[in-house]
């Protein structure tokens, strides 16, 4: 998740992937229409997470997100194989998602314009003596709210960045290019973005973790 | 030059990702070497990047899966017969 330098077989595994998504593609475009469930089934997550992110609300989230993979299915004919076949259906679920937002932008305070990196610095929570949070308390279900809820607070265009990096799991190239955004811009949105969140959240999770059983010292 | 904490955390998200280059990844090393506070900030933020990617944190919505693939199955049917 958190290297960019994929591992040599992470590596073919990926451009595996890729080529049998190149054959499953063909094979749609030629009539064979049922295998785009399959194709898909990989992505359903990566899609609705960023589409959620965006628009917030689950309803609206999870049409836009089917009207994205529709939209894909019309489009198909259009992918340039140059192209990673994830990448570009998020572009799509980006733009389905924004064009939703500017939409309603009339009801929302929330400006889709509001695109300036403003450049003050964000400083993290500082901590000393950090105590690991173990990832079994994900299961809790009052620590996962904590986590969305810190998420569904960052400014928009951090928002964004974060989930299709962080979340989804795309690299940073690639998060770019689903935004249509450039590099540099993709990598300070990550960063102020994974800092922000550390501020919120790093002493409200500490606060969660069970201090260890005191054991009674006898001196 | 010699990294102060503030300047440490300016590259902390970088660093996370290992796309630092190197001279800058070293001096930024040499710093948490020693540095109790950026330690914690740099364990805490990496901590929260693995409770953030866990896919129990973002979870499909219950039968997103059904009702995506019957919208579909329902929109290639009219394609095909309209
Ligand atoms: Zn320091």
């Amino acid at each position: 998740m958190l290297n960019t330098a994929p591992e040599p077989s992470r590596l073919a595994e990926a451009e595996e992937r890729q080529r049998q998504e190149s054959q499953l593609i063909a094979r749609i475009l030629a009539g064979e229409s049922q295998l785009f469930h399959e194709l898909i089934r990989p992505y359903e997550r990566s899609v609705y997470m960023i589409v959620l992110s965006m628009v917030k609300d689950a309803a609206d989230a999870e049409d836009a997100a089917q009207e994205a993979f529709l939209r894909a299915y019309t489009k198909l004919a259009g992918f340039r194989a140059e192209a990673k076949f994830s990448t570009w259906l998020i572009s799509i679920a980006v733009n389905e998602a924004r064009s939703r937002l500017r939409r309603r932008k009339t009801e929302r305070t929330e400006s889709l314009d509001d695109d300036s990196d403003d450049h003050a610095t964000v400083s993290p929570a500082v901590l000393t003596d950090w105590r690991e949070v173990p990832s079994q308390l994900v299961e809790r279900h009052e620590v996962r709210a904590i986590l969305q809820q810190a998420v569904a607070a960052l400014p928009p265009i951090y928002r964004e960045v974060f989930v299709l990096r962080d979340v989804d799991e795309l690299s940073v190239n690639e998060t770019a290019e689903a935004l249509a955004i450039s590099v540099p811009s993709v990598k300070v949105r990550l960063h102020r973005a994974r800092l922000m969140l550390q501020r919120e959240l790093a002493p409200q999770l500490q606060g969660m973790v069970k201090p260890e059983k005191r054991r009674f010292l006898w001196f | 030059m010699v990294l102060n904490c503030k300047h440490v955390w300016e590259h902390i998200s970088e660093y996370l990702d290992d796309s630092l280059e190197e001279a800058l990844r070293e001096e930024v090393q040499r710093h948490l070497d020693h540095c109790e506070v950026c330690s914690a900030v740099l364990d805490s933020t990496r901590n929260i990047l693995v409770l953030t990617g866990d896919d129990r944190t973002f979870s499909l919505p219950l039968g997103f899966s059904e009702r995506l693939h019957r919208r579909l199955d329902d929109e290639m049917q009219r394609s095909l017969h309209g």
